[in-house]
């Protein structure tokens, strides 16, 4: 055996967990957007370039599980040019890609990083899974959950790592609970008791302006996130 | 050494990029030459045999100490597709952040250096078995069998294959995965006196077709 001692070996290429970039530099938020089929991720994404691209710069990964659907969705949408917008395929497991194996996605982010220097922010789109599916922190800084009030209003009392840990819950489509009889007070209520302190926000992003709320949130972690980067 | 060293740098689960590729299944499903458990044994059968023992005498000859640089010339000349070269560099690149952080070595920074866009997957995994103290036979064992169970994990998720039967599969290919593997560590052996040309250059022209077509299309679950 021929390990070679600890110190020789800097450990910064490995694992981005570091504000800075290797050059000194500092490297862009990554927020991960996780949640089930059919929620709003996509439409999250959108709608969050739309409100923040003046502002900062911004690059997105989708986590197809058909490759590039989602891709392309956003590029149909013209939210960003082309050369912001990277798919990575997942192998039929979408959740395996943002957690336990996450070097595809690294290689996304730090390709659009390198392309697109200085970067302010990477939005990480999980493919549509399940209520298990979170982020791994070595791939993101923070994560938002999304689910839907049409999914059944039981959805946050049943709870599940993205319900319980996300930095921030989504509850989305509040438009469509009197179509589907969804009660939003008792979503409320079931989110706050799994989550504790952790944020909700309900959105409807078929009204103007209705993402307002998760860029605030976004935008507030980004300003943390630059002034630690500053230190 | 540490043979525990080798079944981690085994595990479908090292967080090295594989369970995104599915080694040319999902191309031969779609072509109906894989149907079945039947169907996949001989296609692994064929995988093993060709580029499996290509692969795994690279990463034997990088276990044993080879001139990665040349190894990685010699990977390029044994793999004819762009396709399948830009995917084999992509492997590598993915399989160096888990080998740097896994199992950190002068060798794998100095390759890591070389070629920052990826070198060819088999011989970071055989660099990476040197690192963590291991033979040149047990780094073309690695890859050996990673060249077949990536496949058949893949069909299992793509034909709903019982995972039981996909198991036993493997566990029938052992014998060739021993006999490939031990002439892949022999061939490595003799690089040292008859130069690189002396590792395996077996090749499958469909696997080398199918592979440059998939990655031509637009709906695929795996990205090779």
């Amino acid at each position: 055996m021929h390990l070679d001692p600890p110190a020789t070996m800097p450990q910064r290429h490995t694992h981005s967990a570091g504000p800075l970039r290797a050059d000194g530099s500092r490297r862009a938020l990554r927020v991960g957007l996780g949640g089930p089929v059919g929620s709003g991720k996509t439409a999250s994404v959108a709608a969050l370039c739309r409100t923040l691209r003046d502002r900062w710069s911004i690059a997105v990964v989708t986590n197809d599980i058909y490759t590039r659907e989602d891709a392309e969705y956003l590029l149909r949408e013209a939210v960003l040019p082309p050369e912001r917008i990277t798919a990575v395929e997942t192998g039929a497991c979408p959740h395996t890609a943002i957690r336990d194996d996450i070097s595809a996605n690294l290689e996304a982010v730090e390709h659009l990083e390198e392309t697109l220097h200085p970067l302010d922010l990477v939005l990480i789109e999980s493919g549509g899974d399940n209520l298990t599916a979170t982020f791994s922190k070595g791939l993101v800084d923070v994560q938002i959950f999304v689910i839907d009030v049409s999914s059944g209003d039981d959805i946050p009392r049943k709870g599940g790592p993205g319900i319980t840990t996300a930095d921030l819950l989504v509850v989305n489509k509040t438009d469509l609970a009197p179509h589907v009889g969804a009660d939003l007070a008792a979503m409320a209520v079931d989110a706050e008791r799994q989550r504790g302190d952790l944020p909700v926000v309900f959105t409807s992003l078929t009204s103007d302006d209705g993402i307002r709320e998760v860029a605030d949130w976004v935008t507030a972690h980004l300003s943390e996130w630059r002034v630690k980067a500053a230190v | 050494m540490s043979r525990a060293a080798l079944l981690l740098l085994a595990d479908g689960r090292f967080p090295a990029g594989g369970h995104a590729h599915s080694g040319g299944v999902e191309a031969a499903v779609a072509h109906g030459a894989v149907h079945d458990t039947e169907s996949l044994e001989a296609f692994c059968l064929g995988r093993l045999h060709t580029t499996g023992l290509t692969m795994a005498g690279l990463a034997a000859a990088a276990a044993a100490g080879h001139d990665p640089l040349l190894l990685d010339d010699a990977a390029d000349a044994r793999t004819p597709v762009p396709a399948l070269r830009a995917v084999a560099r992509r492997l590598g690149r993915q399989m160096m952040r888990a080998a740097r952080a896994t199992f950190p070595s002068e060798d794998l920074e100095l390759l890591a250096a070389e070629r920052p866009r990826g070198a060819h997957q088999p011989l970071v995994l055989g660099l990476a078995a040197r690192a963590a103290g291991l033979t040149a036979l047990d780094a073309a064992y690695a890859t050996a069998y990673e060249n077949v169970s990536g496949p058949a994990t893949a069909a299992v998720r793509l034909l709903s294959l019982d995972p039981l039967d996909a198991s036993g599969l493997l566990a029938r290919l052992s014998p060739d995965m021993d006999a490939v593997a031990t002439a892949a560590a022999r061939a490595a052996d003799r690089v040292t006196t008859e130069g690189v040309d002396a590792l395996p250059s077996a090749s499958s022209p469909l696997l080398d077709i199918i592979g440059e077509q998939h990655a031509a299309w637009t709906v695929r679950l795996f990205a090779s």
